[in-house]
């Protein structure tokens, strides 16, 4: 069964926020909510700074702490390519799954819900990618099967190094960033 | 230098998780409240001291039935999607303290009712005199009264150790990530009970022996939560830049000034006091032991939201 994953050049990125755009678009995000955002991190001291500018989301955790705690079992993992959902009309808004994220991935959707990126599951199961990483004007992000040694996204893993956000927390993210 | 910098705006999470709000402290407040009677009033029937009418087994029940729904209906108005509330029982999800907790609290409501049976109040015989029949039935079996009380033990230290579970298994949130916490909040919760017994009591020998439970229990509190914040102090830096939200930082002045100082050490002495006949007993300790309860709900709630892999990071 497919992993699917998310690999982001962040050498590429410029962060012109065509991929914010592009989900709110297709997603329909409502107005004020995000899905995915972007995060600029400055470390150093001048003047050896560094600026990384990601394109974060929900990181679709190998170890998921949102779909452990949910009550109700709305928060799942989807058969397809182990994708974390929620089912709209199983979730009563409990908010036990945005207190559990540690990258605050989650909110509520005005309509009462937990929301959240989906990997635009609706595409990828057409066969198109999700519409962030369809629209990047630098093409510095893939999506694809990380369970697949010869997918574009193992094969980047293999060859560049990376890091992945708060590794602490346990959660085996699934968005990798290229440096 | 570490700076970060987001286009990020999602109400609720930003600037910093807080998405609980007052609901979920006075839940998590009357939970542990109801826990306490429960463990309280299930000693007295379990010990016979059910014998004596003026016990307060016998007033405990109701006022721990009204206590629980408050805090149930509490919990309602945090959910956003209030008319699915039902689909709590429609599953059970091993892995969700939540879960764990809805079914805890459908369980917890028949041992409550079976202990207000042993004696309801007459205005409610009046309105229903064929309750009088299970009272008769109850009260002609002393092994089933114990066996009530046991389950009122049992099921109100479930209820007390769930309200703290339900945040220490958040991994993400480091302050709420000790399983200290659930035994803080059961012996917090038993206190406030204890306080509010003996607030109550008509029965000089209860109320004595409530005062002196209460200062066992506000004993252990004290030393309970002295285990809390070394336990985070001693982890890895997220965790202490948690426990230094309540030692030295945001949390501080509010957690030391009503949790410690008039939550605990001042009704402690009080009651010391009290229980020696230096002065007599009055309402003033109690009260303070429980908004020092109520204080401490809101202050782990909502510290707990603030306290965050990437606060501790960026800050």
């Amino acid at each position: 069964m497919a992993r699917y994953g998310m690999v982001i050049d962040t050498k590429k990125c410029v962060g012109c926020m065509d991929c914010v755009v592009a989900c709110k678009t297709e997603n329909n995000v409502p107005e004020g909510y995000n899905r995915d955002w972007i995060v600029y991190v400055t470390e150093g001291k001048f003047p050896d700074v560094h600026l990384e500018i990601q394109s974060q989301r929900c990181n679709h955790c190998d170890n998921t702490p949102c779909v452990s705690c949910c009550p109700t079992g709305a928060s799942h993992v989807h058969d397809v390519g182990k994708v974390v959902l929620v089912d709209h009309n199983m979730c009563i808004g409990c908010k036990a799954c945005l207190a559990a994220c540690p990258y605050d991935a989650r909110f509520i959707h005005p309509d009462g819900y937990a929301d959240k990126c989906t990997f635009c599951i609706h595409r990828v199961e057409k066969g198109e990618l999700p519409a962030c990483v369809s629209v990047c004007p630098t093409h510095c992000m893939y999506f694809g099967d990380l369970d697949d040694p010869n997918s574009e996204v193992s094969q980047l893993l293999a060859s560049r190094k990376y890091h992945t956000l708060l590794p602490e927390a346990g959660t085996s993210p699934r968005i990798f960033y290229l440096i | 230098m570490q700076e970060l910098t987001t286009t990020r705006h999602n109400p609720q999470i930003d600037p910093f998780t807080h998405v609980w709000g007052w609901e979920i402290p006075v839940y998590l407040f009357l939970g542990g409240m109801v826990a306490g009677m429960m463990i309280i009033s299930g000693y007295f029937l379990f010990s016979k001291r059910y014998k004596e009418t003026t016990c307060a087994c016998y007033t405990l029940p109701l006022i721990s039935l009204i206590l629980l729904s408050a805090g149930m209906f509490s919990l309602f108005l945090d959910l956003e999607h209030k008319l699915y509330f039902w689909r709590l029982y429609t599953t059970f999800r091993i892995k969700s303290p939540m879960s764990w907790g809805a079914w805890i609290l459908i369980l917890v409501y028949p041992v409550i009712i079976a202990n207000f049976l042993m004696g309801p109040p007459d205005f409610i015989v009046r309105k229903f005199p064929k309750i009088n029949l299970i009272t008769t039935f109850i009260n002609e079996r002393p092994r089933l009264i114990q066996n009530i009380g046991i389950a009122n033990m049992l099921l109100g230290g479930s209820l007390g150790i769930y309200t703290g579970i339900l945040l220490s298994t958040m991994g993400s949130r480091p302050l709420w990530n000790s399983s200290i916490l659930s035994i803080l909040f059961l012996v917090s919760g038993l206190s406030t009970a204890a306080a509010f017994v003996h607030m109550i009591a008509k029965n000089v020998f209860e109320r004595e022996l409530l005062a002196k439970a209460d200062n066992g229990f506000l004993i252990i509190e004290l030393f309970v939560i002295m285990l809390l914040l070394v336990g985070l102090s001693t982890s890895s830096a997220v965790h202490i830049s948690a426990a230094k939200l309540l030692i030295s930082g945001e949390y501080a002045p509010q957690f030391w000034t009503f949790v410690i100082g008039t939550g605990i050490i001042i009704p402690l002495i009080i009651q010391l006091l009290a229980v020696n006949h230096k002065i007599k007993h009055t309402p003033v300790a109690p009260i303070l032991v429980i908004l020092g309860g109520l204080i401490l709900r809101f202050i782990i709630v909502y510290a707990g939201q603030y306290s965050h892999y990437f606060n501790a990071h960026f800050n």
